[in-house]
């Protein structure tokens, strides 16, 4: 420790070069910051829990409906906890560009089934009391500047109301949720106001896209889906049941290839700029070589040698990576999503911060340890000879 | 002065060799960020290539308000009002508008046999003289009244069992696939096609569909069309024409391409700015005595800035070529599938390194050069003669 000022100074000793070297290390660890969290974008926060709940689509193709009155059935089968239902709805806020998910649910078993959902509960009162009512993410709400009360036309694309005119709603409640990789942007309404404007036999009346469904039992997930598919094998329409996570990971995977190829080419280019950044960091100790040899004169053990220019490196890599890190972890809160709004919430999953400290030590020692080993094995004549 | 720039120069680039590690380092940093420059926005040129495949002698109608046909929706009686409109081109009498309804299926991605959402259109004969550009490349196009499917090219090759002869299972029903066909790259190549009468039925469609693709008579006659249906009292309809509708589809997917490009981007190029001043810092310090020589013979302090500033941008400029060549060997053509989530299903596409995308990377490397290279630039300016030779 008390040679830490002796490092200070070796770093100090070109001062242009450090501070650029160290403004490196801070740009690619943010940036290894931002590229995971957009990775946990493209898997579509598979981390959601979702564990215990299941999707309930028509088996031929999503976007086709199932009968609501399905749900008698689910939810009397066994290894149900609950059920709820929910229609995509579509639409259109002021313009197409604004985008955010509008479902119509259920609201008493949607709010049951969403256990993480953070409401306060005289919001949660008069969204229940209000036909025409909704419940909003606490993200969209500030995106869009919606206060509780606040009237929301939105224009029907799927369902038309009879007259062709906006549906209105009236911003009852504003969720927020219990967990970090939540998606805060959904607006969800009753289920029931859409229901009753749809002509009978319309699409949509009496139907819903999806059913919800708690198990349970998580570890019998699985076999609770197939139970559920097998008892409407005979129905019309079939049903393909599955977790929501296996659900949500199928839209990460469709994606494919140009996430996966994006985040491939900017990993190999970091990987490689971080080898150049060590080589940056490696040749600085070799100019010293007659100052090192000075100080084993003066009577510097080899391993101390050894320590200190270690320490040099790693001080580097800890300070800019560390700097880095936190950068990238900030950008992502105040800036928030590159992609507006497509990717499902951009978040840094703590697996990645501990990731980012690991490169974060690789990159000091690998960059050190040459120098170090070459510095602990100099031999001080021919080192001052050669000057 | 020009002569004194020429002269510094051509010494400074002498003595790269002396330095080939730092310069090294600074044309690797361009080159990391013209590759992934070029590299995301080839998906986005992709994308957008999409949208210039659309026939621009098609116009197509969807119910108003709509942006997708997914959400459109028309019965026959609105089809045969369409039909009748002005503009709308006839071959022996039969109006050549198509009326078109869309499905998505299930099919299993040939990469990692997820399965995906696929559109399959159900089309009427009249498609095929619409669509004039579609020709049959494999097999024979499907016999309206059967359970018979054709596959776009790009479809074929990205999803799996799509091959002729074989069959898809949907639910409880089986579709045939009898023949593969293309359409000048348009998205059209991703889908699967099938006769919509059979399909109406199988899907709950009564007599619906959900959009209709009008041949014009002639390219300009767009407008006409456009102002007849809006003004028909039959009709409350969107008319754009298909290479709109098509560039308006993979918007949200560009957007998306395009945004996280350039923040990657702009995060390298930040690194690449600090490594430049590094080597061009390096490269000044390297040559402190001659340029003081030079200074002392006279040579003025702006021709040793410029003299750096182009060593800098002449090495930007080997990275870029380095970067750009890199992606363009590697991606360009590069043919994929993603999910547009405006569409709820796959498109199907190809990455396009095209010549402006390359300009762009090079331009970006050239700005980003001149910025590293300033600072050390001035720096030699500004050498103090006096010391620097003293330093001798």
């Amino acid at each position: 420790m008390k040679f830490l000022p002796l490092v200070w100074r070796s770093l100090w000793r070109r001062k242009l070069r450090t501070v650029f070297t160290l403004l490196s290390v801070i740009v690619a660890f943010t940036l290894f910051g931002v590229l995971m969290a957009i990775r946990a974008g493209f898997s579509a926060g598979i981390t959601v829990s979702g564990a215990e709940r299941l999707v309930m689509l028509d088996k031929v193709s999503m976007i086709n409906a199932l009968p609501l009155r399905y749900r008698a059935q689910i939810s009397a089968a066994p290894g149900v906890a609950d059920v709820t239902n929910a229609n995509w709805f579509g639409g259109i806020y002021q313009d197409p560009q604004n985008d955010f998910a509008k479902l119509a649910v259920d609201a008493a078993s949607w709010l049951r089934v969403h256990p993480e959902f953070v409401v306060p509960e005289t919001q949660k009162q008069s969204w229940l009391a209000d036909r025409t009512g909704a419940l909003v993410g606490v993200e969209t709400a500030r995106r869009f500047g919606w206060k509780i009360g606040d009237r929301i036309p939105v224009q029907g694309t799927i369902y038309r109301a009879a007259d062709g005119r906006p549906w209105e709603f009236t911003i009852d409640a504003i969720y927020d949720s219990a967990e970090g990789a939540a998606d805060r942007t959904q607006f969800f309404f009753h289920q029931a106001y859409l229901n009753e404007a749809l002509a009978p036999g319309a699409y949509g009346r009496d139907e819903v896209t999806f059913f919800l469904i708690k198990v349970a039992e998580p570890r019998e997930s699985e076999q609770v889906a197939s139970r559920l598919d097998a008892m409407f094998d005979g129905a019309t329409p079939q049903t393909r049941t599955a977790t929501e996570k296996a659900f949500v990971s199928s839209f990460a995977n469709q994606v494919g290839d140009i996430g996966a190829l994006m985040l491939a080419i900017s990993g190999a280019v970091l990987f490689a700029i971080l080898m150049v950044i060590g080589n940056t960091m490696a040749e600085a100790t070799r100019e010293r070589t007659s100052e090192l040899a000075v100080l084993k004169t003066l009577g510097f053990g080899d391993a101390r040698i050894f320590a200190l220019v270690l320490a040099e490196s790693c001080v580097i890599a800890l300070s800019g990576g560390g700097l880095g890190l936190l950068l990238a972890v900030a950008a992502i809160a105040f800036v928030g999503d590159p992609t507006s709004g497509m990717l499902p919430p951009v978040h840094l999953p703590a697996a990645d911060v501990v990731r980012g400290l690991a490169l974060i030590a690789t990159l000091g020692v690998m960059a050190g340890l040459l120098p170090a080993l070459r510095a602990r094995q100099l031999r001080i004549v021919e080192a001052l000879r050669s000057r | 002065m020009l002569v004194q720039i020429l002269a510094v120069t051509a010494m400074n680039l002498h003595s790269i060799r002396q330095r080939l590690g730092s310069a090294a380092v600074a044309v690797f940093n361009i080159a990391g960020v013209v590759v992934v420059f070029v590299a995301v926005l080839s998906i986005a040129e992709g994308l957008r290539n999409l949208g210039e495949a659309g026939d621009p002698d098609l116009a197509l109608v969807l119910r108003a308000g709509s942006d997708t046909e997914l959400t459109s929706g028309f019965y026959m009686q609105h089809v045969n009002a369409i039909a009748e409109a002005p503009a709308v081109a006839r071959d022996q009498g039969e109006a050549l508008a198509s009326p078109e309804l869309l499905v998505i299926l299930n099919v299993p991605l040939r990469r990692n046999g997820i399965e995906a959402q696929v559109p399959l259109r159900g089309v009427l004969p009249v498609a095929f003289k619409v669509h004039r550009r579609l020709s049959i490349v494999a097999g024979r196009n499907f016999t309206p009244g059967r359970n018979e499917v054709i596959v776009g090219r790009a479809a074929q090759r990205h999803y799996a069992g799509l091959e002729v002869g074989s069959t898809i299972r949907s639910g409880p029903t089986r579709w045939d696939v009898v023949g593969v066909f293309e359409d000048d790259e348009s998205a059209a190549e991703g889908e699967i096609w099938c006769d919509a009468r059979v399909a109406q039925p199988v899907y709950n469609r009564n007599n619906s569909y959900q959009s209709v693709s009008v041949a014009l008579t002639a390219r300009s006659q767009f407008d006409t069309l456009k102002d007849a249906l809006m003004t028909d009292p039959r009709l409350t309809v969107t008319v754009m024409r298909q290479s709109e509708y098509f560039a308006e589809q993979s918007r949200d997917l560009q957007r998306m391409v395009r945004g996280i490009g350039l923040v990657i981007t702009g995060l390298l190029a930040l690194g690449a700015v600090f490594a430049a001043v590094n080597t061009m810092y390096s490269a000044v310090a390297a040559r402190t005595r001659e340029i003081a020589t030079l200074r002392a013979l006279g040579f003025d302090g702006l021709a040793v800035a410029v003299s750096v500033l182009v060593e800098a941008v002449l090495l930007g400029a080997v990275g870029a070529g380095i970067g750009g060549a890199l992606a363009w060997l590697s991606l360009d053509g590069f043919q994929t599938s993603t999910l547009n989530f405006q569409m709820f299903s796959q498109v199907a596409f190809r990455f396009a390194v095209t010549p402006v995308l390359l300009w762009q990377g090079l331009l970006c490397a050239v700005v980003l050069s001149l910025i590293g290279g300033a600072l050390p630039a001035l720096r030699a300016a500004r050498l103090p003669v006096i010391e620097a030779l003293r330093e001798l």
